[in-house]
This record gives C-alpha cells, sequence and structure tokens, in this order.
C-alpha cells in the first residue's frame, strides 16, 4: 500500500470514529474507554512481528525480546480490557417491571 | 524491499478486523446492544492476533543452507510468543475481576500506560530491526516516511505512557491531587515539544540511534511534565485525552506497518478520547488549554483559611431527611465524587428501593463530569442495581426538578452551584449546573461545612431557605436515612 491509501484510510477512519463515538450513549462512556483502551492494544500486531522476527542482523535479538515483552503488556491490556468491559457491560440493567 | 504484509489475504483479514473493531464501538451506543458490541471487540482482535501469527510464522536459521530442508519453524520462539500471551492474558483477566469499580479510573489509567509503554517497545524493536518490519529501501537504510511515522510513533506512544503514570498516581492517591507547578512551564514544555518535533524533521536527514532515542527520553519527560500541573479534579478530561493519545500512538505505528486494523483501530480510540475530552471541558465550560495549561482544581479541602462571612443555614438529621423524601411524590438524586469516595451507591439504592415502597418516584441526575472518569458516576449506580432507565442526564432532567419535592445531593458540590449561572467572577461561571433550587426541598449530605468543592467557591445553595445540610459521611448518612425509613 502507498502512503496516499494509507492516509484515506486513516482520514476515512477519523469520521467513522467522530459519528459513531458521538452516538455512543454518555452512560457507558466509562464501558467505552476501557473498550478502546482494549482495541488500541491491537499494537500487539507490531510486537507481534518484532518477536517472529529472527534474530539475524543489527538488533536483531534485542529487537526480539522488546517485542516479546509488548507482546505481553499488550495481552494485558487486551484481555484486562475485554474483561473489565464485558463485567461492566453485565451490570447495566433495566428496571424490572 | 516488498512490504511484509503485502499478502492480500492477510489485508483482507485486518480490514475485517477494523469493521469489527467499529462494530463493537457502534454497539455502545445503548446499553442492550452493547454486550454483543464488546464481543464484535473480541473476534476483531482474534483476527488480527491470529493473522499476525500465520503470516509471521518465526523461522529458525537455516543450518545448512544447501540441504533442501531450509524453512524450520522456529519452535522455541513461537512458545515464547504464546507465553507472553498467556502471561498478560492471566495479569489482564485476574486484574479486570479483581478491580473494585470505583478503581475504575486507575485502571483505565494504568492500561492506558500500557498501550504507551508497548508502543515505545514496538517502534524501538522497528527502529533496531527495521528489516522486519519491511521499511527499509535497497541500501538497508530506514525509508525516510517511516521514520518520520516511527518518531511520532514512540513521541506519542512515550507521552502516553509516563503521562498515564502521572495520572494514575494522582487517582490512585499516590500522589496529592494537588496541581505541581513549575516556573516558567510553559515555556519549558513548549522548548522540550519544539525539540521533539524538530529532531523528528531531522531523523529523516540521519537515522542515527542518538536521535531516535533523545526524542524517546524527552517525550517520557514532557508526558510527566504535561500531567503533573494538573489538578485531581480536572482528571476526567486527562484521562480521555490520554485515551486519546494512546489511539494516535497505535495509528502512528499502523502507517509504519501498513497495517489497516491498526490505523483504523487508532483513529477511532483517538476520536474517541477527543470527543469525550471535549465534553469534559464543555460540560466545565473550560477551554481545553485552560486545562491542559493545568494550575486547577487541587480537590477538596482548601479554602478553609479565607475569611469567609457567617452565613445562616438549617441542619437537618436523618429523620428529617427520610420524613421529607417518604412523603415526597418524587425525589432526585444527584451523586457526586463524594458517593464514589465513601462507597455509598450501594446503600443509595437501598435508600431508593424503600421511597419506592413508599410510592416515591425516584431518579437519578448525573452530570458529565461528576467522578473521575467520563461514565464513572453511570457505572457505580449499575453496579448497585440501579436500573439504568432511572438514570438521566443533565439536559434530560434538569427542567424536572421545578417538579420536584425533594433533591438529595450526596458528594456533588460545584455541579449544583448556581454561582456558575449567577456570579460572573466564579471560577466556575458558564458551566451547565443543576437547578436543585427549584426543587421543594434541597437535602445536602456533606461532610462538615469546611470544604467547597474543588473550584474553592462557596456555594449558595448551603444556605438557601428551602436546603437542609445532613452534615455527615455520605454512607453512614443514607444508612441512617434507610434505618429510619422502616
Amino acid at each position: 500500500m502507498d502512503f496516499i491509501s494509507i492516509l484515506s484510510i486513516f482520514v476515512l477512519a477519523c469520521f467513522v470514529g467522530y459519528y459513531v463515538v458521538w452516538s455512543v450513549t454518555p452512560a457507558l462512556h466509562t464501558p467505552l474507554m476501557a473498550v478502546t483502551n482494549a482495541i488500541s492494544s491491537v499494537i500487539i500486531v507490531g510486537a507481534l512481528i518484532a518477536a517472529a522476527a529472527a534474530g539475524i542482523g543489527n538488533g536483531g535479538t534485542v529487537s526480539k525480546w522488546l517485542g516479546l515483552l509488548a507482546v505481553v503488556l499488550a495481552s494485558v491490556n487486551i484481555f484486562g480490557g475485554f474483561a473489565v468491559t464485558a463485567r461492566m457491560l453485565a451490570m447495566y440493567k433495566k428496571k424490572a417491571r | 524491499m516488498e512490504h511484509v504484509a503485502a499478502n492480500p489475504w492477510a489485508s483482507l483479514a485486518y480490514l475485517i478486523a477494523g469493521v469489527c473493531f467499529i462494530l463493537a464501538l457502534r454497539g455502545l451506543s445503548s446499553p442492550t446492544s452493547s454486550q454483543r458490541g464488546n464481543r464484535f471487540g473480541m473476534i476483531g482482535m482474534t483476527i488480527a492476533v491470529v493473522t499476525t501469527l500465520l503470516t509471521h510464522i518465526p523461522m529458525g536459521i537455516d543450518p545448512d543452507p544447501s540441504d533442501y530442508i531450509s524453512d524450520i519453524p522456529d519452535i522455541v520462539t513461537i512458545a515464547q510468543i504464546l507465553a507472553a500471551i498467556a502471561i498478560g492474558a492471566v495479569i489482564g483477566v485476574v486484574t479486570a475481576r479483581k478491580i473494585a469499580m470505583t478503581a475504575m479510573p486507575q485502571l483505565v489509567a494504568a492500561f492506558h500506560s500500557l498501550v504507551g509503554l508497548a508502543a515505545v517497545l514496538v517502534a524501538a524493536a522497528a527502529f533496531l530491526n527495521p528489516a522486519a518490519f519491511g521499511i527499509v529501501d535497497a541500501a538497508g537504510a530506514i525509508l525516510p516516511v517511516s521514520r518520520v511515522e516511527m518518531g511520532l510513533g514512540v513521541a506519542i506512544g512515550a507521552i502516553t505512557f509516563s503521562g498515564s503514570v502521572i495520572a494514575f498516581l494522582k487517582l490512585n492517591g499516590n500522589m496529592g491531587g494537588k496541581p505541581i507547578l513549575l516556573p516558567g512551564r510553559h515555556v519549558i514544555n513548549l522548548a522540550v515539544l519544539a525539540g521533539i518535533l524538530g529532531l523528528i524533521a531531522y531523523f529523516t536527514q540521519d537515522q542515527s540511534p542518538w536521535i531516535f532515542w533523545t526524542v524517546t527520553a524527552l517525550s517520557f519527560v514532557i508526558g510527566f511534565l504535561l500531567i503533573v500541573p494538573i489538578g485531581g479534579a480536572d482528571m476526567p478530561v486527562v484521562v480521555s485525552m490520554l485515551n486519546s493519545y494512546s489511539g494516535w500512538a497505535a495509528a502512528a505505528m499502523g502507517f509504519t506497518l501498513h497495517n489497516s486494523a491498526m490505523i483504523i483501530t487508532g483513529a477511532l480510540v483517538g476520536s474517541s478520547g477527543a470527543i469525550l475530552s471535549y465534553i469534559m471541558c464543555r460540560a466545565m465550560n473550560r477551554s481545553f488549554i485552560s486545562v491542559i495549561a493545568g494550575g486547577f482544581g487541587g480537590d477538596t479541602g482548601g479554602g478553609s483559611g479565607e475569611a469567609k462571612e457567617q452565613r445562616p443555614w438549617k441542619r437537618g438529621s436523618a429523620e428529617d431527611a427520610a420524613f421529607l423524601m417518604s412523603q415526597a411524590e418524587q425525589v432526585i438524586i444527584v451523586p457526586g465524587y463524594g458517593m464514589a469516595v465513601a462507597q455509598a451507591q450501594h446503600v443509595l439504592r437501598e435508600m431508593a428501593d424503600k421511597l419506592k415502597e413508599h410510592g416515591v418516584r425516584v431518579k437519578y441526575a448525573i452530570h458529565p463530569v461528576a467522578g473521575r472518569m467520563p461514565g464513572h458516576m453511570n457505572v457505580l449506580l449499575a453496579e448497585a442495581n440501579v436500573p439504568y432507565d432511572e438514570v438521566f442526564e443533565l439536559e434530560d432532567i434538569n427542567s424536572e426538578f421545578a417538579q420536584t419535592d425533594v433533591a438529595f445531593i450526596i458528594g456533588a458540590n460545584d455541579v449544583v452551584n448556581p454561582a456558575a449561572k449567577t456570579d460572573k467572577s466564579s471560577p466556575i461561571y458558564g458551566m451547565p449546573v443543576f437547578d436543585v433550587g427549584k426543587a421543594k426541598t434541597v437535602l445536602f449530605i456533606k461532610r462538615s461545612m469546611g470544604g467547597v468543592g474543588y473550584a474553592g467557591v462557596d456555594n449558595d445553595v448551603f444556605y438557601a431557605d428551602n436546603t437542609m445540610m445532613l452534615l455527615a459521611d455520605a454512607k453512614k448518612m443514607v444508612e441512617e436515612v434507610v434505618k429510619s425509613l422502616d
């Protein structure tokens, strides 16, 4: 992908984000923060690439260990973020009639 | 060099992951669809992780290039990666299960710091081993555009990390909520920011390691400097802002990796945090710049030294409160951060149940900046089994106070202060507030008459004829009211 196509995805996604987030009900703003936290840990993709790269070449070994550490941090966030969001969302109940 | 993620199926999978993340946020438009939304998020993440694992199977170094067996998967590395995921999973799930709902702001800040640090580590890994990320030119140098993306990624990641650590320490009470003001901090901050941007620009010309590491170090410092002067009560804005930064950091790394899932997610999270910051600032009638400049909102407890005129006020007891509310047709409860501190949400719901037995209609009114993060009060009430359709936002309920018998204020102060409407010199002037004074009776739970909210302004509601002050710890007072209601 060239830079312009990537930039296009980014700009359009910003607009999607703008409209989607305004439609989130204020009562769910805390779960919103928790779930955005979890999904921003998609940075784990970069961490996995670094961790999986062969330990050859300049800085390959260091890079691999940095990647592994980043995998741990990101997965704390992914599992923790989704789990705590699920826990919160399960508490929102309607009036029993 | 051809880019690593050029496999069209992989690109498609990342795109699907990105769409799942959009649906995850979309689900939060109502509590009924929210749990499905969260599952979409998990599905998206699984797709992204599995795709990456499958397209980047670690290969061992070929021991004998002459034979036909060349591609042996590196079992050790695979095991290490799976172990890393497992360690993170255990820590994450255990934390998520154990955490108290009142501690949610701290937890979110801590999670932000992890995203920030992960972004720094990934950027550093990409800098040290650019070939693995497919961002080198034929001569082996890192592509200039990738250097900018990497530089921005590491800078935003580092700011997110150190800023979130400070926010965590403030929210968790390890560090005082008071703003810490360094002399000349605006000049220092601007100089450091300019230094970071200048170095990133220079990085395109010269890819020496010292530039990369200096950018990283300066960014850690600026994250610290930016958050230290911001007071505890402005933390809702800060937490939202750091949420936004963690998104932009992920987006910057997505640019480096040409990965659509990361870019879409980064943009979503970035906008989400930015919108939340905007909502919070609007709810305080303050500009984003003034919040970021800091020096405001040093928590409660101040204001005792001022020479305040003594004005008459009425003190009520739990029995009075119970009697007044049991006779009422409608009671609106206005909770604030004090309710969270006192952990009074459960007993508050018990009180509401008792009142309903007496035939009273009970509603809750939530101000956007009540608590320490957006939606903080809603989560606490939900935890206490308050049905979400009894909980209302400021603009939906404010007109109802005039037809309400009792406004019951627990742990809130500035959000009910009429000075925001009448006193132009007040620091909270222009902030939208609840018109509690229009209710027939105001019951105001407060620890003592000394503290005057984080804005340090006196509240005319205390002295109004229709106000009865209930001076006690919020939880104890509500417990007594519940007893008196029997």
